[in-house]
């Protein structure tokens, strides 16, 4: 589904080339749970970004489900974002201003889905977190785990076969953490290919697949399937 | 993403910051407000003077002593007076130069009037009869000077009808002995009530004879002469027939200057135009203003929405969409402005001389639509840059954002 293949990225911060990844090759089948570990600076939120379409490599080659991404538009590449993925941040990156329900809509507006179906589409969703009751208020109405249940709602709204999640449970106390893993391993039994950024190992031993990362390389990768 | 959703999200962007926005768009409120007032005054002084002038009677000629170059225009009476215009040549004119059907013999000036123990100074005008028909204005009570009146130098005045308040009230003023200039004058006659024009008031004149008026300023010359034509189309041949008969009579000089109303008509209009746009460039200027504003505020707006942009982006958004986004928000805060401004600016134009009679305004569709447009474009010029900024960021730095 997704294949990295050599991928090099170098930034340039005052005139210093920094080198964040360098030849990082990754596979990942269609349906499969897996956990991105590694210390801060390690490179794994690049990867993230690669894998999310929000980022190009200098060098190398991302297929995104046997397409090449990295001579894609940028206009190519929000079309990828809005249909084939979803995200999930550490800080929940809800729109302030809108209710939870107008939150979830926000991906169809981008599809060009009407204002009356976006609310039919959207409040299955709400209803699936368990918020239904909640889809007026405004996210600080709303508590931390709440606010997350809102995000992956909105990142499921365009039924995206990728879930991309950066440190879910980071912002959550344990037990609100452990009902956003629930929900996630739970879509990824309904078919969700789901990718966690994570350096809690309790999150990571959840997952199939354990990859792991320093200095810009997968020095580790286990339970491939 | 639609253009309606896409309003609706600058709408709310707009009204989630209520004071801010409201600032805003007062820099464009002023500007419009400004642009449609000014050009409403400028054009209302311009409808005023065409209604006045035209008003004075039609198809006018002026003939005053003196040859000037400038074409029409006012100069003083007496410029460059080579030789006098007389009341024979008035009496020549009207004779002679038969596409004229008057010819008026004029003087003026002030003088102190007195009744009683009242007194004070006015404005006299010493004429003929004709006078009444030449300029429209028309004797209510009594009479008017007659030709008699004139041919024997009497000394009869007629009343405005302030005048005649002012002097005798309600009392009836014929027969009365006034006092003009220390000579005695007999009061035959009250004019129509007329008003205010061209910021002199009618109603605060009296007339004497202009033969008696000759004596009383001390002069054997006239000031000018009023002629008129029937017909506009004879104008032209009427100013010929004029210097026809005058040049004969004054030694083959052309030693006077005729000035028409059409001349008097465009000199007035040009001036005033000028005028409105100087004024309508002035105001234009501050929307200008407004429109700096609009973009000053629109960058800030860019600036704290970096992370909602890089939500939007993470979610699907194209740059065309976060353009189109901040693009209507800027256009809808100008435009806005523009309408506000268009209802105040109507709103004091029509207000205005309600309560300053000296400032006649004329509200015109095209000065609106020019404001609005102005507006707009204000809002699309200052909007491009921020929205741009904002449609460029990239979405990893723009969601990193704090």
């Amino acid at each position: 589904m997704l294949e990295l293949s050599h991928i090099t990225k170098i930034y340039r911060m005052g005139g210093v080339d920094i080198t964040v990844l360098s030849d990082v090759s990754l596979k990942v089948q269609p349906g499969e749970l897996i956990a991105i570990m590694g210390p801060s600076g390690s490179g794994k939120s690049t990867i993230m970004n690669m894998l999310g379409c929000l980022d190009r490599p200098t060098s190398g080659s991302y297929r995104f489900e046997g397409r090449e991404i990295s001579s894609m538009t940028d206009d190519e590449l929000a079309s990828i974002r809005n249909v084939k993925i979803g995200f999930v941040f550490q800080t929940f990156n809800l729109l302030p201003r809108f209710s939870a329900l107008k939150n979830v809509e926000v991906p169809l507006i981008y599809s060009g889905v009407p204002a009356r179906l976006r609310k039919e589409r959207a409040m299955p969703l709400l209803q699936q977190v368990g918020l239904f009751e909640r889809m007026d208020h405004k996210p600080t109405e709303l508590s931390g785990g709440q606010q997350q249940r809102v995000a992956i709602a909105r990142a499921l709204v365009n039924h995206p076969p990728l879930l991309l999640a950066d440190e879910p449970t980071g912002n959550l106390d344990s037990r609100s953490g452990e009902e956003i893993l629930k929900i996630l391993i739970g879509l990824n039994q309904q078919g969700v290919t789901v990718i966690i950024v994570t350096h809690d190992q309790t999150v990571a031993a959840r997952c199939k697949r354990i990859i792991s990362v320093k200095d810009g390389q997968i020095i580790d990768d286990r339970g491939q399937p | 993403m639609n253009f309606l959703e896409t309003f609706r999200v600058a709408f709310e962007a707009i009204v989630s910051n209520k004071v801010r926005s409201g600032l805003t768009m007062l820099g464009v409120i002023i500007g419009v407000m400004a642009v449609i007032l000014l050009v409403s005054i400028g054009a209302g002084a311009q409808a005023y003077i065409t209604k006045e002038l035209t008003g004075m009677g039609t198809n006018l000629l002026v003939i005053t002593p003196g040859k000037t170059s400038m074409r029409g225009g006012f100069h003083p009476p007496s410029a460059g007076t080579v030789r006098k215009l007389t009341y024979d040549d008035s009496q020549a004119l009207r004779r002679r130069a038969w596409l004229l059907t008057d010819a008026v013999p004029l003087v003026f000036g002030t003088g102190k009037l007195k009744y009683r123990n009242m007194g004070r100074d006015i404005m006299i005008i010493g004429t003929t009869p004709e006078f009444q028909r030449v300029r429209n204005l028309f004797v209510d009570t009594g009479s008017y000077i007659s030709q008699g009146d004139v041919d024997s130098k009497s000394k009869v005045v007629v009343l405005g009808t302030k005048v005649k308040e002012e002097l005798f009230g309600s009392e009836n003023a014929l027969g009365k002995v006034v006092v003009l200039s220390d000579a005695r004058y007999r009061v035959v006659g009250v004019m129509q009530k007329k008003g205010t024009s061209l910021g002199m008031d009618i109603d605060d004149i009296v007339y004497i004879p202009v033969t008696s008026g000759q004596e009383l300023f001390d002069t054997d010359s006239l000031f000018e002469i009023i002629a008129s034509t029937p017909r506009a189309e004879d104008v032209d041949r009427a100013i010929a027939q004029i210097k026809d008969v005058l040049i004969k009579r004054h030694a083959h000089k052309e030693d006077f200057t005729i000035q028409t109303q059409g001349a008097m008509l465009e000199t007035m209009n040009t001036i005033l135009g000028v005028l409105t746009a100087v004024l309508g460039g002035i105001a234009g200027i501050s929307l200008l203003v407004g429109g700096i504003g609009i973009m000053n505020i629109m960058l800030v707006s860019v600036r704290e929405r970096t992370r909602e942009i890089g939500i939007r982006k993470a979610l699907g958004a194209r740059n065309s969409d976060i353009l189109a986004q901040f693009m209507i928000e800027a256009i809808t805060l100008s435009g806005a402005g523009g309408v506000i401004g268009i209802i105040l600016g109507v709103g004091l134009a029509l207000v205005i001389p309600v309560f300053v009679d000296v400032l006649p305004t004329s509200v015109s569709l095209w000065s609106i639509l020019m404001a609005f447009f102005f507006s707009a474009a204000v809002g699309i010029f200052f909007g491009v840059y921020p929205a741009r900024k904002a449609s460029l960021q990239d979405p990893i730095q723009a969601l990193r954002w704090e």
